[in-house]
């Protein structure tokens, strides 16, 4: 949840058509990496890195609200970030998503607005 | 005085430790009782012949849980408690020191002890197996850059040793007595694919050709070889496979077919003993045969099913093995049992990235090794892995075709 939305800004991600039902895309900004997730018709977003190795999560599978790292078949609950399956065991990050006109809209953290 | 019921568990390893852990959280609320051997708390294995070699991980890194962990979960941990015997009319164990553990189900999930080299010279200072965070810790000490090491078979364990030894600046030949390398885990084209990379990388591989002596005085210095020719080496590594460690449970009257014989539910012929992870063989219902498994995913798996069935859940094991292993900037990626195929699709989905499928008598998937880049080729592996599971009939020319999505496929299978 954004609970902290004013010091996020809410940048396009891609339109809702790019990621297929039950997938997961990768979306790069300002340095960041991205995975954003399409399941049950909604979206949702984390951090792109797996937290154990270093693994794009994007590269993963996408299976029953869970993203399955490509490396090692750990898991995440995707709406959580919260690890379900080893070897995984600490939190991925998650970010808020919101669609506007057809377009999936990332919440990430704000620079510094000098 | 009675005592409460307990889970003993021999064997600390992965699935020891993570079947223990599965117990708690199934709501197990009796003892648990751990016995390992190894005088350390249980860790991860497969850093060991990878980051732990490149001195990018300590052992201690690899420990699976913290202290803490076991107290909170009220896991009895013992490190130096190696199991004598298991008396079954009495149903407890017998450690070392005379100590018995009763027990309400026994999980016995002891692991495999890698073979040893049995040349004249094997006893000779220089000459390793990899198996323990001990081992681990003498062999980081060999690869030091410039060394000559001489690595003893061309399996997992001696190709990720020799990228290891690579990487740390070593020059690394490896022995193999099989014409080829992998002979057990996969097709000859995949095994092919990766020796021609470790030869780029400057390893000196050699098959068909046995250790017949290793020479030195205090210390090893070379290798004659069964050719009649002689390698100079400063160290020796040696893998050539595993045993399971079944000899409690032989000794104890517990059927034993290559491993401790579990049925699907992972129960030994005694109801009230159960096997789990490297140690044991179970029916496969996919592969329509009896199989046992060296990996860290299966050691996993059972684990978390064991630990339900030793609560009378009945929960039959049909997973779809995987495994993966990391040889330089190459991944490889293992679903399902290649070596039970006939017939091999390959498909090219990277400059250097190859997903091998590999097809039974009947044309039925039963095996898919990716080699490359992770992006290029996890994905693809793992939908396999779904369409293994559903004992899957594909056109081979589909599966060569790089521009045929799988995933559409897992929509007219039916699980």
């Amino acid at each position: 949840m954004a609970t902290e939305t004013s010091s996020l800004k809410w940048v396009v991600a891609c339109a809702t058509h790019d990621i297929d039902e039950e997938d997961v895309i990768r979306f790069d900004h300002e340095g960041a990496s991205y995975a954003v997730y399409r399941i049950d018709g909604g979206f949702f977003a984390s951090d792109g890195w797996c937290t154990h190795e270093r693994a794009h999560l994007a590269d993963g599978f996408v299976v029953n609200r869970e993203i399955e790292c490509p490396l090692h078949q750990g898991r995440f609950d995707i709406p959580s970030g919260k690890p379900k399956s080893p070897p995984v065991c600490v939190q991925l990050k998650t970010h808020p998503v919101r669609v506007e006109n057809g377009q999936v809209m990332l919440g990430v953290p704000a620079q510094d607005a000098s | 005085m009675r005592t409460r019921p307990t889970m003993v568990i021999i064997g600390a390893g992965q699935s020891g430790a993570r079947a223990a852990h599965a117990l708690r959280d199934n709501g197990w609320d009796g003892g648990i009782t751990l016995l390992g051997n190894e005088c350390v708390a249980p860790y991860d294995r497969p850093p060991l012949s990878k980051a732990v070699l490149l001195g990018e991980k300590s052992t201690t890194q690899c420990a699976l849980y913290d202290e803490a962990f076991y107290r909170e979960q009220r896991i009895d941990l013992r490190i130096d408690a190696a199991v004598e015997r298991i008396d079954r009319a009495a149903r407890h164990v017998v450690v070392k020191g005379g100590l018995t553990v009763p027990y309400y189900r026994l999980l016995i999930a002891t692991g495999a002890a890698p073979r040893k080299l049995t040349a004249p010279g094997s006893t000779l200072t220089g000459v390793h197996c990899l198996r323990t965070v001990a081992d681990a810790g003498q062999i980081v000490e060999e690869l030091q850059p410039g060394r000559q090491i001489a690595i003893v078979g061309a399996g997992f364990i001696g190709l990720e040793i020799a990228a290891t030894a690579v990487a740390r600046g070593c020059e690394v030949a490896v022995i193999e007595t099989a014409a080829r390398a992998l002979m057990r885990a996969v097709p000859e084209v995949v095994a092919g694919y990766l020796v021609e990379r470790h030869r780029q990388m400057g390893v000196d591989i050699r098959f068909a050709v046995q250790v017949e002596r290793i020479l030195g005085e205090h210390r090893v210095s070379g290798i004659k070889l069964s050719d009649g020719s002689t390698l100079a080496c400063d160290c020796v590594i040696a893998g050539i496979g595993v045993k399971p460690r079944t000899e409690l449970a032989e000794a104890a009257g517990i059927d034993v077919a290559d491993g401790i014989a579990v049925d699907d539910t992972l129960r030994t012929n005694d109801p009230y003993i159960f096997a789990a992870g490297d140690v044991c063989s179970f029916p496969h219902r996919l592969f329509r045969r009896r199989i046992r498994l060296e990996c860290w995913k299966n050691a996993e798996d059972h684990a978390r099913i064991v630990a339900r069935n030793m609560l009378d859940r009945g929960e039959t094991y049909s997973e779809v093995p995987w495994f993966w292993s990391d040889q330089y900037d190459m991944t490889i990626q293992i679903a399902g049992m290649p070596a039970f195929a006939v017939t091999t699709a390959v498909r090219e989905v990277g400059e250097a990235s190859r997903i091998f499928f590999g097809l039974d008598r009947d044309g039925v998937l039963v095996g898919a090794s990716g080699v490359g880049r992770v992006s290029e080729i996890a994905r693809d592996v793992r939908i396999a892995q779904e369409l293994i599971a559903r004992r899957a009939n594909i056109d081979p020319t589909l599966l060569a075709d790089r521009h045929v999505k799988l995933k559409p496929l897992l929509a007219v299978e039916a699980l």
